[in-house]
């Protein structure tokens, strides 16, 4: 199966978009993914090897955290995994700059 | 640098403008090379926090990645992002710095004042991960293609 990657995280995959892995589960993709690009791992998981918050995992159209089995879903040969980071952000603090730059 | 045509640059301020008095965003395409990142095309997304898009914004994963599939087709990556700041400064707040994920891309932010865009301002995120990211200034250069030029020509001479 395949594994795209975020721009940010090419940097850690020799520049490639699309890693092509072999496991069974989502669990297994990824550790291979990690395994053969060691030092993606600190980007995707906390010290504690969790997921990190911002960090989004999806089998084709569904975020694993949601799925029953999560990283113990099972995959299929033409199924893609897609890390995309999380995109937010917002404006200074109401109460803050607001009252001023208002 | 951060360069994108003039179209695109005027639109995402439009974009801005339109959905004043709340936050809009987006998603720049394009290429990372070796002066920086070059814009082709921007996407409009939705802004997912309606309850309080005043002043925040978030894009739904899904759309993202819709959004990267479709640079993908065009032989594109995504270099950056853009959102507005209504009646607030072209500054990165904490909030952006700490939802601030994607190193490598411009984080584009245009003051939106009383629904008219004044100042666009671009920020590179830089470092290698969370524990050393870090905001930069990012100059911002404009393509003004032949009809662009004219335009704002005429509209000078206005």
């Amino acid at each position: 199966m395949k594994i795209n990657i975020p721009t940010p995280l090419r940097a850690y995959t020799g520049g490639q978009q699309i890693v092509s892995v072999s496991g069974a589960t989502i669990g297994e993709a990824l550790e291979q993914l990690t395994g053969a690009y060691p030092e993606l791992r600190q980007h995707l998981y906390t010290g504690e090897g969790k997921l990190r918050s911002f960090v989004n995992i999806y089998l084709n159209d569904d975020d694993i955290r949601y799925l029953p089995s999560k990283e113990a879903t099972t995959t299929e040969e033409g199924d893609e995994l897609t890390i995309i980071p999380s995109i937010a952000g917002g404006n200074f603090q109401a109460g803050a700059l607001r009252a001023v730059c208002n | 640098m951060l360069k994108l045509s003039h179209a695109d640059y005027e639109a995402l301020r439009a974009h801005g403008e339109e959905t004043y008095p709340h936050e809009c965003c987006g998603v720049l395409l394009g290429k990372a090379v070796h002066d920086g990142n070059h814009v082709h095309t921007i996407v409009r997304a939705g802004n997912t926090r309606t309850d309080r898009a005043h002043d925040r914004y978030n894009i739904a994963p899904e759309e993202l990645i819709k959004v990267q599939r479709q640079a993908r087709g065009l032989g594109l990556d995504i270099v950056g992002f853009y959102h507005s700041h209504p009646d607030c400064p072209a500054q990165w707040s904490k909030t952006d710095f700490d939802e601030a994920h994607w190193v490598g891309c411009s984080y584009v932010i245009t003051r939106v004042d009383k629904g008219k865009a004044a100042i666009t301002n671009s920020f590179l995120l830089t470092g290698t991960g969370e524990d050393d990211k870090q905001f930069n200034d990012e100059p911002v250069e404009i393509e003004m293609k032949q009809d662009a030029i004219r335009d704002q020509k005429e509209r000078e001479q206005a």
